[in-house]
């Protein structure tokens, strides 16, 4: 098939960018969306230009290293599905596709399609973590966690950290990805200790980092490639509210 | 504080005031609903009303700290999220929200100019001085006629209009509002939040239309 | 050169335990004067800079990607191993050791088999510790699974996702020490060269592949953990930017890289759909448990809609030929077959190199549902890839390069041959032999980060001054130079191929020679191609933009230029090799029914090569291997 593309091209991040048209002639429907650049870029290339810039490694939907918005939607228009699993069948011949960077004010783009996601990183190192050492610790089974609870807990620590809960948002807030990891360490009982703590500096570290806030529009669950619920932001909303209750400690 | 300041606080809060003020919406309803008993509902309630003497300017006070807490955060919310998304995409596409959140700072906005006039219309009284309470004639039980000054308001096309466009704004803000402080409040799992969603834009039309209604019926002249 | 692989003598099942009460340690308060570099922040990388981190030295810890959590461990499916033994069905850290040295057909280090069996215990303590949601039963338990070589249940794992639970452990024990600043993280960085002073590595020069500045940084230990080389093959399951480059630079520094030819070769993958493929995608082969493998009997049936074909028709050739072990067969003789299969014209799909892994028998077992809720990531993966349906239509597998078990040459302390750099995870070659077992990779990164650096790098620190080079010698500025000069003359030659048409002919070339059967003449003919195609890549290779600029071009060439010389190796390696074992398969040397036949008299040794020159053939050194605990014996799964 042959498409026509328009693609952010941007050269830094001080320059202005701006949307280029490149054609794509014979895409066949079984190359994934990457390859289709791929194809694009070697031809690029050859004719001495500089290839389209984009993120991606593992290609097989799990590091979560891609990040394109496909006409509009990030990830595209396959439903759960990120774009190194996007496939050229969900295209036709003589498509427009209209590919550009997540846009962000806490991702700013580096180049093409490339954006800065430390961000993300800053807010894990906030809290997102048990404050267990290496070693000297209980038996793994001394804990038992039912299993719909190992369930709930696995259901949010699938996100992959894309960042496209935030390039959907129409606030740029990052709140299901914050979510996901504390709803999935308040959940198991090994999390619990830190939890008020957790839940407070990763909030505040949204704000620090430059994210908008949460105004449940739900355009995060809608665009996120693993499925990840709303409902983990109903459940960080909760543990906030915790930390307002006193504690039998008195703290 | 960090209520205050939080990212979650500061939601928090816009959904507890907010359930405030359509609690509040929703008792201004009933109240409103009893012009459609004619001049003996709606002017022995608002003499019920007045007869409350300091008890109402408690509740006066409270309305007003509760809207500045919601006006207040509702602006400094948008203002912040406008400032951290602030490039467009050529190609913009909503998956699932709506309109109503979409505009939520701009249908509050319109439900703020309207409130300012919705209190100099009918309770200070000066927009209209021809048919404001004060100036008309008590009524048969000596109170203050305040069915007349209504009924004469709403045969005024253009104040039906102003109305109309205020409570279709504040529609759209409780469409949104209603469905999300199950969300925010942390109660949903959801599962729920799909019911709770549902049943909240359902409570919201029905406030619209039943406030809608009320001026509406009162032009057409099918209550008289 | 006869090496010596320095493991502690005495009875293995005390090795460990004694070796921890012998070494010397670093006081405390003088941790914080050394500073350790990681390159890496996988399962391996991130483990060991965390822990590091934690015990009180300074970390500074480098990866390619824009954060350590998408470091490729993250893609691992299946599980990990541990002798737990919780579903009492047999399980010891003997027997996980047994099977651990016999899967990789006696060509491991045993000592260091049998540490990673005892810590793996450890691993799971610490990672239900750390919020790793493992699988669970109703009563709050931990789930097991089994998996290939193995006839007890001892994986662990979260769904199809036990890669990226683990590795986001990992990252959160790393952002807690980046956020107490004991770690300092840089992202988007490439590591290109060692620095070596007087024969001891003591720093790294790094690319930063935002800029494109070439930067230096000193350290008192250098630590690799930098994942495998199977993209020599073009097409594998590796992440796009997973490459040999680190390791092959300390190569040529003068690290020995220990049996390069041990690659393995990974039975249920997703076929190739054509020739704009850029990767292949694996599907963990935890699908083996309930999959059943098979072709047509006849060739005339490949064509057919496979439901056409009756069941007497159908060959489920693993079951046939290895009874007892069936589908779950180990993957080197796994793969193989489905070779064989396709070689003998019954594959099927395009292309017919395909076999079928069907799960109908067990959806009629314990009823689709029980299945989805098993595998049901992969069967969606699956039908995202290929359109079909697995449920509803047997899934199409192919083996494709996956993990290698060789790597750089390392010691009991995990030591390269240059002292202060140490290698860790798939970067070293030590204790998967020549073939590695299912869901043992996770096992081998965080034993080697969380349980055995910590400790093995104590004694080496204990012995030299901290601090004693930083990055203003001689040799550190060399090395700067010699980097950017090599990126000057990437971006001069202007010729007409772009890197990754050049890196698809190595990696065709490759796996046709150098893949999961090799022969003499195929390895002569990949010796001399290599070298062709290299000099093809330096004359005619076209890299746009600048060097002072995220230039992805530049990367992946830069990376090609190492695939090229260590492809030389590799080919080497298996050609020196004249035996079958584990993941390396001379078709000189089989059993009339096709089974590798192993050479322990002329073979059992540790393949170690040194660098000489680029185009010069390495240097072969060996290290014996000795057997004391475990008795050599033919490799079995009948």
């Amino acid at each position: 098939m042959d498409l026509t593309l328009h693609v952010w091209r941007q050269k830094g991040p001080q320059d202005k960018g701006k949307l280029e048209t490149y054609p794509a002639k014979g895409i066949s429907s079984d190359m994934s969306f990457l390859e289709m650049l791929d194809e694009v870029n070697d031809g690029l290339i050859k004719s001495g230009q500089e290839p389209i810039a984009f993120d991606h490694d593992c290609r097989e939907g799990i590091c979560g290293m891609c990040s394109q918005v496909i006409n509009g939607r990030p990830h595209g228009k396959q439903e759960g599905t990120t774009v190194c699993q996007l496939h050229m069948r969900q295209y036709n011949d003589g498509d427009e596709i209209f590919i550009e960077p997540w846009r962000a004010k806490a991702f700013p783009v580096q180049k093409d399609l490339i954006v800065d996601r430390t961000s993300l990183d800053v807010i894990m190192q906030a809290g997102g973590y048990v404050s267990c050492h290496t070693g000297g610790v209980d038996d793994a089974n001394a804990l038992l966690i039912p299993k719909p609870t190992a369930d709930y807990a696995m259901d949010a620590a699938e996100c992959i950290g894309c960042g496209a809960c935030i390039a959907a948002c129409p606030n740029s807030s990052a709140m299901l990805f914050t979510s996901a990891k504390v709803a999935q360490l308040a959940a198991l009982p090994q999390g619990k200790p830190e939890a008020r703590k957790r839940v407070l500096a990763m909030t505040q570290a949204i704000l620090d980092e430059g994210f908008g806030n949460c105004t449940n529009h739900y355009e995060c669950e809608a665009a996120c490639p693993k499925g990840i619920s709303v409902k983990f932001i109903a459940k960080l909303n909760r543990e906030y509210l915790k930390t307002m209750m006193p504690t039998s400690t008195g703290a | 504080m960090n209520l205050f300041k939080s990212t979650v606080g500061r939601k928090i809060l816009m959904a507890v005031t907010g359930l405030c003020l359509v609690g509040f919406i929703s008792v201004h309803l009933i109240g409103n609903l009893s012009v459609f008993a004619g001049p003996d509902g709606i002017n022995a309630y608002a003499e019920h009303l007045h007869a409350l003497g300091p008890l109402v300017w408690v509740f006066r006070l409270i309305m007003l700290g509760l809207f500045a807490v919601h006006i207040t955060f509702g602006v400094q919310l948008y203002l912040e999220n406008r400032a951290a998304t602030p490039d467009s995409y050529a190609v913009q596409k909503s998956l699932v929200t709506t309109f109503s959140a979409k505009t939520m700072v701009f249908t509050g906005l319109i439900i703020l100019a309207f409130l300012l006039y919705h209190l100099l219309h009918f309770t200070v009284q000066i927009t209209n001085p021809d048919i404001s309470a004060h100036n008309l004639a008590l009524d048969a039980a000596n109170r203050l006629d305040v069915f007349t000054m209504v009924t004469k308001s709403f045969h005024n096309a253009f104040i039906v209009l102003v109305y109309i466009v205020a409570m279709v704004a504040l529609t759209l803000h409780i469409f949104h509002g209603i469905s999300s402080w199950v969300q925010t409040l942390g109660w949903s799992t959801g599962t729920s939040q799909d019911k709770v969603t549902a049943i909240g834009k359902l409570v919201a039309i029905a406030y619209g239309l039943a406030y809608i209604a009320i001026p509406l019926l009162l032009l057409a002249r099918i209550v008289k | 050169m006869i090496l010596d692989g320095k493991a502690p003598t005495g009875p293995v099942e005390q090795s460990w335990d004694n070796y921890r009460f012998d070494q010397k340690l670093v006081n405390p308060s003088n941790k914080r004067k050394y500073k350790i570099l990681v390159v890496g922040s996988g399962l391996a990388g991130g483990a060991g800079a965390a822990s590091l981190g934690e015990l009180g030295y300074n970390v500074d810890c480098f990866c390619y990607q824009d954060s350590p959590r998408r470091a490729h461990s993250i893609g691992a499916q299946g599980g990990i191993n541990a002798a737990k033994n919780y579903p009492s069905d047999g399980d010891s850290v003997y027997r996980l050791f047994y099977d651990t040295v016999k899967g990789g057909d006696f060509r491991s280090r045993e000592a260091d088999v049998w540490r990673l069996a005892q810590v793996s215990n450890n691993i799971i303590d610490q990672c239900v510790a750390q919020g790793v949601p493992f699988a669970r039963d109703y009563a709050g338990y931990l789930d097991n699974r089994s998996f290939g070589g193995a006839q007890v249940s001892r994986t662990f794992y979260a769904r199809g996702q036990t890669g990226q639970q683990l590795l986001l452990g990992a990252y959160s024990a790393l952002s807690r020490q980046i956020k107490n600043k004991t770690v300092t993280m840089h992202p988007r960085t490439e590591m290109l060269d060692l620095v070596v002073v007087d024969g001891v590595a003591k720093g790294i020069t790094v690319r930063n592949l935002m800029t494109g500045e070439i930067e230096s940084h000193w350290g008192d230990a250098v630590i690799l953990a930098t994942g495998g080389y199977v993209n020599v093959f073009y097409l594998s399951t590796n992440a796009m930017g997973s490459s040999v480059t680190a390791i092959w630079k300390a190569a040529k520094k003068g690290a020995y890289m220990a049996n390069p030819c041990y690659t393995q070769i990974h039975p249920t993958c997703i076929p190739v759909h054509g020739d704009a493929q850029s990767k292949l995608t694996l599907m963990s082969e935890s699908l083996r448990n309930d999959g059943r493998i098979w072709v047509p009997k006849n060739a005339a049936d490949c064509e057919k809609h496979p439901s056409e074909i009756p069941d007497d028709a159908r060959d489920y050739y693993l079951e046939r030929k290895y009874p007892s072990f069936g589908n779950l067969a180990p993957r080197d003789i796994s793969s193989r077959s489905a070779k064989e299969a396709c070689d003998a014209d019954l594959g099927v799909g395009p292309g017919k190199r395909g076999v079928y892994l069907d799960f109908k028998d067990a959806i009629d077992r314990v009823s689709e549902n029980t299945i989805a809720e098993r595998y049901g990531n992969l069967f969606d993966m699956y039908e995202k890839i290929t359109d079909e349906n697995g449920y509803e239509r047997p899934m199409r597998i192919y083996p494709a390069p996956h993990y290698n078990m060789g790597g750089l040459w390392v010691d009991y302390e995990c030591q390269s041959n240059i002292p202060g750099l140490f290698v860790l995870g798939e970067a070293n070659f030590s204790v998967h032999g020549a073939n590695r077992l299912g869901a043992s990779a996770l096992m081998q990164g965080l034993a080697d980060g969380y349980f055995v650096i910590p400790y093995t790098i104590a004694p080496y620190l204990a012995s030299i001054t901290p601090g004693a080079v930083k990055e203003d010698h001689s040799e550190f500025k060399k090395s700067v130079e010699d980097i950017e000069a090599q990126n000057n003359k990437l971006l001069s030659i202007n010729g007409k191929k772009t890197v990754s048409e050049l890196h698809k002919e190595l990696g065709t070339m490759m796996w046709e020679n150098v893949g999961m059967a090799r022969s003499d003449a195929s390895l002569k003919d990949a010796l001399k191609r290599i070298p062709e195609i290299r000099d093809e890549f330096w004359n005619n290779v076209k890299v746009t933009g600048e060097s002072k600029d995220l230039n992805q071009q530049l990367e992946n060439a830069g990376r090609l230029a190492d695939f090229l010389e260590f492809a030389e190796v590799m080919a080497e390696d298996a050609l020196n090799r004249e035996e079958s074992c584990g993941g390396h398969f001379r078709t000189e040397h089989q059993t009339d029914d096709g089974e590798a036949m192993r050479d322990d008299e002329n073979f059992s040794y540790v393949a170690a090569w040194e660098f000489k020159g680029v185009g010069v053939k390495p240097e072969l050194h060996k290290e014996p291997l000795k057997f004391e605990r475990v008795k050599l014996a033919v490799r079995s799964y009948k």
